[in-house]
C-alpha cells in the first residue's frame, strides 16, 4: 500500500517535471526541473531494489551532469527564445519520433512478457541473497578488474589529451600565488575611498 | 568469483604494466620538468618500448588466460604484440629529428604513443568484446589527440577532428555489433561465442557481425570505411602518419583475425563472404585511386589501403597457412612503411617539410644512397622478386589458392600490377627527371631507420626461416 502511494508519487513528479525540463521558459528552471526529475528516479531506483543504480544516479547525474548543464546555461549566453521558435513547425517528426520510440519501448517490455523464457538467455545469473552494491564490489575489482583499470588508462588518455590540445601557457594571464596571497595585509588591499553624494566612485579611481 | 590472483599470475601482464606505469612515469616527468624534458620523455619512451619488447620475448612459453578469459597470452599475441612495439619505437625514432626541427617539443609525445601502444598490446591480447572494445578504445584516442597534435596547423586540427568524429562513428557501430551478438550467443567471450554459433548462424547474430566488422574495417581503413585514411594522413604531423601506418593497423589486423577465427569458426561462409568483398574492394581501390595522387602522404594512404586488402586476402582463406599470410605480410609491411616514411621525414628543404612526389625528382643524383633505398622499398612494396614484398604477397596468395578462392587471387595479382604502376612512376621520377634543389641532409636517426629497413627487405629471401617459422607456431596458436 504504503510502497504504492510513493511509487505514484515519484513517477507522477518525475512525469510532470520532465514535462516542464521542456516546458519551462528559463533555461535554468529546466535544468533545475531536469534535476527534480532524477531525483524521483532515482528514488524509483531503490523501491526496486537497485540501491546502487539509484545513487549512481545521484551521484553522477544531479552531482555532475546537471551542474555541468547549468553552468553551460549559465555561462553561454543561448537565446532559447528564438531556439523555440520553429517548435509547431517541427512538432509533426517530433511526435512521429516520439512515437517510434514508444513502439520500441512496448515491444521490448512486450517480449519480456510474452516469453519470459528470454531471461534464461543471460549466462551470469543475478545473485538473489545480497544487495547488489554488494554483488557489485564482489566482481568489480576482481573478475573485472582488468576491465576497471583499462578504463581509468582511457580516461588518462581524455585527460591527457585535453590538456595537450587546449592548454597554453600565455604570457600575460594571471595565475594564484598562494604565498603572496597569504603575504597580502589589509593596508596593502584595502583602500578606504570618500564617495561624495550622487558622483559614485568613477571620478574617484 | 573466487579466482585469486597472485603476483606469479599477473607475470604474462608484465609488459602491458610496464608500458602503463612507464607511460605515466614519463607524464610525471614531464609534468615536472617542463616542457624542456620533451627531448628526455620521448627518448626514454623509445627506450621502454625496446625493454618492454624484450621483456616479452623472455615469457615463458605456452598460453596463458587471465581475468576469465579476458586476457589471453599465446604465440599469436607474443608474435603480434613484438611486431607492434617495433613500430611503435620505429615511429617514435623517426619522430626525435622532425619534433625538434619543427620546434613541436611535447612531452605529452613520447606518453601518448606508450598508452597508444599499451591500448594496441591490450587489444591484440583481448579474449572477449568487453577487453576488445576497452583496448580499441585506449588506441584510439591517443591516436586521435596525435593526429590534432600539431595544434596551431588547421589542416592537423583537421585531420584530429575527422579521425575523432569517424572513429567515434565507428566505435558506436562496432558496440553496436557487439552488443547484438552478445545478445544473440548469451556471451562476450570469443570461445563462447564459437560453442553459440558451432550449429550456424541466425539473422540476428550475422547483423553483429556485420558491425562488428564494420568496426575493425574503419580502424584498418579498408574500402569501404577508408574515406577518412587520405585526410588524416595527410593532414597529422609526418612522424604520426608513419606511426598511424605501421602500429595501429598491425593491432587491428590482429583483433580483426582473432575475433573471426576464434570467435566464429562455426560460421566460416557468413563471414567470409563479407571478407572477400573487402579485400578485394581495398586491394582494387588501393590501386587505381593512388595513380592520381600528387601527395606522398596520401600516396601513402591509398598504399596502405591497397595493402591491407592483400593482408586480408589471408584472412579470407581462413585457415592456419592464411593467418601465416597475414603475420608475415605485416611484419614485412611494418618494415617497408618506416622505411619509406624515413625518406618522405627527411624530404626537408631550407627547413620545410615538402610532400609532393614531384619534390623527388633526380633524387638518384643528389642522394644516390637516399634514392637506392627508397628505389627498393618501392619495388618491394610493389611486390617485385626477390624483394621482401613479393614474399608477403605470394604466402597470401598461396594460402588462398589452396583453399579454393582462385577468383579473389587472380584479381589481388591484377591489382598488384596497377599498383606497381604508381610505384614504378615514382621510382621513374627519381631516377629520370631533371633533378630538383638537393633536400638537407638526411638525419642519423633516419638514416638508421632506412638503413635497418632497406636490409630486411633487401636480404629477406636470403634468410626467411627466423621470421616464418615464428609466423607458423604463431598462426598455429589460433586453431
Amino acid at each position: 500500500m504504503i510502497a504504492a502511494l510513493f511509487f505514484y508519487l515519484f513517477a507522477g513528479i518525475c512525469v510532470a517535471s520532465a514535462f516542464m525540463v521542456i516546458a519551462a521558459r528559463n533555461p535554468v528552471h529546466s535544468v533545475l526541473y531536469l534535476i527534480l526529475a532524477f531525483v524521483n528516479a532515482s528514488g524509483l531506483f531503490v523501491m526496486m531494489g537497485a540501491e546502487f543504480l539509484a545513487m549512481i544516479l545521484i551521484v553522477v547525474y544531479v552531482g555532475a551532469v546537471a551542474v555541468l548543464f547549468l553552468f553551460v546555461v549559465m555561462m553561454l549566453d543561448v537565446d532559447f527564445a528564438s531556439l523555440k521558435q520553429g517548435v509547431l513547425q517541427y512538432l509533426p517528426i517530433g511526435l512521429l519520433i516520439g512515437g517510434i520510440f514508444l513502439a520500441e519501448l512496448v515491444l521490448v517490455v512486450g517480449t519480456w512478457a510474452i516469453v519470459p523464457s528470454v531471461t534464461a538467455a543471460i549466462t551470469a545469473p543475478i545473485p538473489t541473497n545480497m544487495p547488489n552494491t554488494e554483488a557489485l564490489g564482489l566482481v568489480l575489482y576482481t573478475r573485472y578488474v582488468y576491465f576497471f583499470q583499462a578504463a581509468g588508462l582511457i580516461l588518462l588518455v581524455a585527460m591527457v589529451g585535453a590538456i595537450v590540445l587546449t592548454l597554453r601557457h600565455k604570457e600575460r594571464v594571471k595565475r594564484q600565488d598562494i604565498p603572496t596571497q597569504n603575504a597580502r595585509t589589509p593596508a596593502m588591499s584595502i583602500e578606504v575611498v570618500k564617495v561624495r553624494t550622487g558622483q559614485g566612485l568613477g571620478s574617484n579611481l | 568469483m573466487n579466482e585469486m590472483l597472485t603476483a606469479r599470475d599477473l607475470l604474462p601482464l608484465l609488459p602491458e604494466l610496464l608500458l602503463g606505469g612507464g607511460a605515466m612515469l614519463m607524464l610525471m616527468v614531464g609534468a615536472f620538468s617542463g616542457e624542456r624534458s620533451a627531448n628526455v620523455v620521448n627518448g626514454w619512451s623509445i627506450v621502454i618500448l625496446v625493454v618492454v619488447a624484450g621483456f616479452l620475448l623472455s615469457l615463458p612459453a605456452g598460453k596463458y588466460v587471465l581475468f576469465g578469459g579476458s586476457f589471453v597470452v599465446d604465440d599469436y599475441a607474443r608474435f603480434l604484440k613484438f611486431l607492434t612495439l617495433i613500430g611503435s619505437a620505429g615511429a617514435l625514432v623517426l619522430s626525435l629529428d622532425y619534433l625538434n626541427a619543427e620546434k613541436q617539443q611535447k612531452f605529452e609525445y613520447g606518453a601518448l604513443f606508450l598508452l597508444s601502444t599499451l591500448g594496441m598490446l591490450m587489444l591484440i591480447s583481448a579474449g572477449d568484446l568487453i577487453a576488445l572494445y576497452l583496448g580499441l578504445e585506449l588506441m584510439s584516442l591517443a591516436l586521435y589527440v596525435l593526429a590534432a597534435s600539431n595544434r596551431d596547423q588547421v589542416k592537423s586540427t583537421e585531420a584530429g577532428l575527422k579521425y575523432f568524429v569517424l572513429g567515434a562513428l565507428s566505435s558506436g557501430m562496432l558496440l553496436y555489433g557487439a552488443s547484438l551478438i552478445y545478445g544473440f550467443t548469451g556471451t562476450v567471450s570469443f570461445t563462447g561465442i564459437a560453442k553459440a554459433t558451432a550449429s550456424g548462424a541466425n539473422i540476428g547474430l550475422v547483423f553483429g557481425l556485420v558491425f562488428l566488422f564494420v568496426g575493425f574495417c574503419f580502424k584498418i581503413s579498408a574500402v569501404p570505411f577508408h574515406m577518412w585514411t587520405p585526410d588524416v594522413y595527410e593532414g597529422s604531423p609526418t612522424p604520426v602518419t608513419a606511426f598511424f601506418a605501421a602500429a595501429p593497423k598491425v593491432a587491428a589486423i590482429a583483433i580483426f583475425v582473432r575475433a573471426t577465427i576464434v570467435a566464429f569458426p562455426g560460421i566460416t561462409h557468413e563471414w567470409q563472404q563479407i571478407v572477400v568483398f573487402v579485400s578485394i574492394a581495398s586491394m582494387v581501390l588501393g590501386s587505381f585511386a593512388a595513380i592520381g595522387q600528387k601527395n606522398i602522404k596520401r600516396l601513402m594512404a591509398y598504399s596502405s589501403i591497397g595493402h591491407m586488402g592483400f593482408a586480408l586476402v589471408g584472412l579470407a582463406a581462413g585457415t592456419a597457412d592464411g593467418v601465416q599470410g597475414v603475420l608475415v605480410y605485416m611484419a614485412i609491411y611494418v618494415a617497408m612503411t618506416l622505411g619509406t616514411f624515413a625518406v618522405i621525414l627527411s624530404m626537408r628543404r631550407d627547413g620545410v617539410l615538402v610532400e609532393n612526389i614531384s619534390d623527388l625528382a633526380g633524387l638518384s643524383r643528389t642522394h644516390p644512397a637516399m634514392a637506392f633505398f627508397l628505389a627498393m622499398l618501392l619495388f618491394s612494396l610493389a611486390g617485385i622478386p626477390p624483394l621482401a614484398g613479393f614474399f608477403a604477397k605470394f604466402y597470401v596468395f598461396l594460402a588462398a589458392v589452396q583453399a579454393g578462392l582462385y577468383m579473389l587471387a587472380v584479381i589481388g595479382v591484377l591489382a598488384s600490377v596497377v599498383g606497381a604502376y604508381y610505384y614504378l612512376m615514382i621510382i621513374k621520377i627519381m631516377y629520370f627527371d631533371e633533378p630538383a634543389r638537393a633536400f638537407e641532409r638526411m638525419p642519423g636517426l633516419l638514416r638508421l631507420v632506412l638503413g635497418i629497413s632497406g636490409v630486411i627487405n633487401l636480404l629477406f629471401f636470403a634468410y626467411p626461416a627466423p621470421l616464418l617459422g615464428a609466423a607458423t607456431v604463431a598462426a598455429k596458436s589460433l586453431f
